[in-house]
């Protein structure tokens, strides 16, 4: 088949602006895919990075509520638990270099039972012994030290929209210890430091994140930590981290529905605009089509080479869409830190992109594929 | 001349419409594609436009908000009983025959499934003082009744009954670990407390733990001038350590990363759609003209002139994007126009019900930009058209 690969070549050359400007539609619709993907894929991005094997407990009503500290404890002693994190959301405030004030996802954690948990944000051994041994320190994403211009070693005044200190003021300095390696521009400090200087809820959590040992097991390991509070004034709700990820996501409800319904529109008009490009091919070339079957070439290989071109046309408008839809996502995330991944566009997109490319030509190219192999030497050598 | 020209550019464009059927295909599919492109940018921009409208009919200017110094939102916020004392004996808060005219209130979340996916959703739940309606003015309750204060009871704004389970008046509905009767159904002019779910604000403290601390005050404003002074008067009471912001202000600042996103995503997807329909348009011009290029080189030959042919090729096109942009509207207007869906709003951790909604506005940007696709569509093949040579163009087949 590979020997037709010039004869081909040479059909979509035969009108080269014609050509160009199909592969230029479908470039576009699949820019326009990569970059939902992308977009649709960060704000998704929690149920990637939650990791199988932790769980995640909360107050059973709500996320906003809190629980006692001394849970951590009695969740550290149940069978299968490897290592427990407390975190606390605190509301973290602070200025770009433009003097913007944005909220960052800034969360109080133990530690030393974090960088345990999440081994993924990866941190050099220096920085990693600096945050633990150093209450005063913060470690933060790449992301985030993009966006802010911090550096290992700054001290950062940040503010808490829900937390004062016990000196009434609100601004918090943290000194940067470090800055991971992770899809998750969040910035982490020590709850020590932050429950010693707070002024009121001391001794209280947001949730606590765990890992556990077997991950098969992470049904009875939740429901054994529920049942520890159950009837208690503050009941818990365990969940694999992934299924809270995903709760977040669902969410942003129907916004799933209208990018897959944007997405189908733009694929159903570029299978129109593939259709008609190769109808008027087929059609220009009715005499040629009837010179090869003249010259031996069978319905069979005459209709492959129509649907060959076909493919080639939309798997080569779908390479470099997808190309460019990357090179855009990589050049957003430095733009617009806060809504595109820094990772770009996600790997798996290609694979989705080739096998939407594939189907889509194959039917683009049903029509003419029909009339090809239909079409009967006589009439074919008698049109001009 | 000029009449001469005229007759002649109508007559080169009834040649070029009369003949569309012999090319009906490329046709349609331009056509299809830049209806295809309208129908998207009026769905994505009528969200756009339903979350504005919402926050439009949103806080009136004599309402003020007072929130912790420091909290942006009523989430973060915190105000004791006796900071709320406090603030309603300030001069610059109105009063009736029931005293001053303000609401102490209470802003948390609860998990009720979403009715469409059947997933936890955060709905806020509001517990508001016995004034809230009287802050309100498009306040009323619709169906049933209001809740009794001091009871597990609770009224449902017309946007939260509708996207979210258990929400119908006489159901009840678990909201942390009791179960509530639903009393009654609110409106309030679409503004977003029709997103939230109302109760008395004393039963929240209980539920939610919150002893006898408020998380916001409402207050109506002797008048709208009045704001600037109540501002100084709280920065200057340290007892307070509160901050005051006008209704509208709040929302508008709680909906910015919102609105950002979508305009941004909106704006993104027109602007690749469009260039991906031009290219369509395109390829339909040029090979209109290339399948015409004979008789279009015989009525040069005639004595035709070029500006005739080029403006014909530019009405056909136009047309194209005309037919095209108004089958899209048609569609986006059925397909989308009120439209009820939530979404959760960032900065407040909570969900906000709204409408698609379609302005008449819109429509007209969409219009103008079908026919700009049109326009540019048919701009480069009118010059192919009217350069091309006589004599090749009467050889070609």
């Amino acid at each position: 088949m590979l020997k037709f690969l010039p004869l081909l070549w040479a059909n979509l050359q035969r009108k080269k602006l014609r050509t160009w400007l199909t592969l230029a539609s479908i470039m576009i619709a699949f820019v326009l895919f990569g970059m939902l993907q992308t977009l649709g894929d960060a704000m998704t991005g929690g149920a990637q990075v939650a990791g199988a094997d932790r769980l995640m407990t909360t107050h059973k009503m709500s996320l906003i509520l809190s629980m006692p500290q001394a849970y951590v404890n009695k969740v550290r002693a149940i069978p299968g638990v490897k290592v427990v994190c407390l975190h606390n959301w605190f509301g973290g405030m602070a200025k770009t270099p433009d003097g913007e004030e944005l909220q960052i996802p800034a969360f109080a954690v133990d530690a030393a039972s974090f960088v345990d948990t999440y081994p993924e944000f990866t941190l050099s051994a220096t920085e990693r012994r600096d945050f633990v041994n150093d209450r005063g320190t913060a470690i933060i994403g790449r992301a985030l030290a993009r966006q802010f211009g911090w550096k290992v070693g700054d001290v950062i005044p940040l503010r808490s929209a829900i937390w004062e200190r016990s000196d009434g003021s609100k601004a918090w300095s943290l000194r940067i210890a470090g800055i991971f390696e992770a899809n998750n521009p969040a910035l982490y400090l020590h709850y020590e430091y932050f429950n010693e200087a707070r002024k009121v809820g001391r001794d209280s959590i947001g949730w606590m994140v765990l890992r556990i040992a077997d991950t098969q097991r992470a049904g009875p390991i939740g429901r054994s930590i529920d049942a520890l509070f159950a009837n208690s004034p503050t009941e818990t709700k365990t969940a694999t981290e992934r299924a809270f990820a995903q709760d977040f996501a669902n969410q942003l409800g129907d916004i799933g529905a209208i990018v897959a319904a944007v997405a189908t529109a733009v694929f159903f008009t570029m299978l129109l605009v593939t259709a008609n490009t190769m109808a008027e091919a087929v059609r220009e070339r009715t005499s040629e089509l009837g010179v090869l079957k003249t010259l031996g070439f069978s319905s069979r290989s005459v209709t492959v080479l129509v649907l060959c071109e076909a493919l080639l046309l939309t798997l080569l408008g779908a390479v470099l869409g997808l190309a460019l839809a990357d090179v855009l996502a990589l050049l957003l995330a430095v733009i617009r830190p806060d809504m595109f991944p820094p990772t770009g566009m996600p790997v798996q997109t290609f694979g989705s992109g080739v096998i939407i490319a594939l189907t889509l030509g194959a039917l683009a190219a049903v029509l003419p594929s029909i009339r090809a192999w239909n079409l009967r030497i006589t009439d074919a050598l008698r049109k001009v | 001349m000029a009449g001469n020209t005229l007759s002649q550019i109508a007559a080169v464009t009834g040649l070029n419409l009369r003949n569309i059927p012999q090319r009906l295909a490329t046709t349609l599919v331009a056509l299809l594609g830049i209806a295809g492109v309208i129908v998207v940018l009026i769905g994505v921009l009528s969200i756009a436009e339903g979350f504005r409208s919402v926050l439009q009919h949103s806080g009136a200017p004599d309402i003020a908000i007072v929130l912790r110094d420091g909290s942006n939102d009523e989430m973060s916020s915190n105000l004791s009983l006796e900071q709320a004392r406090l603030i309603a004996d300030l001069p610059e808060v109105a009063r009736d025959a029931q005293g001053p005219i303000v609401s102490a209130e209470l802003y948390v979340v609860a998990d009720i499934p979403r009715r469409s996916t059947g997933t936890a959703a955060n709905v806020p739940l509001r517990g508001v003082s016995p004034s809230a309606a009287r802050l309100r003015e498009g306040f009323r309750i619709v169906a049933g009744r209001n809740f009794n204060p001091g009871t597990f009871e609770v009224i449902v704004g017309r946007g939260a009954a509708s996207q979210f389970t258990g929400l119908e008046v006489g159901g009840t509905v678990k909201l942390g670990s009791t179960r509530w009767l639903v009393t009654g159904m609110f409106e309030d002019a679409g503004s977003i407390a029709q997103s939230e779910v109302w109760t008395d604000a004393k039963m929240v403290q209980g539920a939610f733990q919150r002893g006898a601390s408020y998380q916001s005050m409402r207050v109506k404003l002797t008048s709208s001038k009045a704001l600037g002074s109540l501002k100084d008067g709280l920065s200057a009471d340290n007892r307070l350590g509160q901050k005051a912001l006008s209704e509208r202000e709040y929302f508008q600042e709680l909906s910015k990363t919102m609105t950002t996103l979508i305009n941004t995503v909106g704006t993104v997807i027109a602007v690749l759609m469009g260039l991906g329909a031009i290219f369509a348009a395109l390829n339909t011009m040029y090979s209109a003209v290339s399948a015409r290029s004979r008789e279009i080189a015989t009525l040069r030959a005639l004595g035709f002139g070029t500006q005739p042919v080029i403006i014909s090729v530019l009405v056909e096109s136009l047309l194209i994007g005309l037919l095209g942009g108004l089958l899209g509207m048609a569609v986006a207007y059925f397909a989308f126009d009120g439209i009820q869906t939530s979404t959760m709003n960032f900065d407040t951790f909570s969900q906000v019900t709204f409408a698609f909604t379609v302005t008449p506005t819109l429509l007209l940007l969409a219009l103008v930009y079908a026919l700009a696709l049109g326009l540019v569509g048919g701009s480069l093949p009118c010059f192919r058209a009217a350069r091309l040579p006589i004599t090749s163009g009467l050889r070609e087949l």
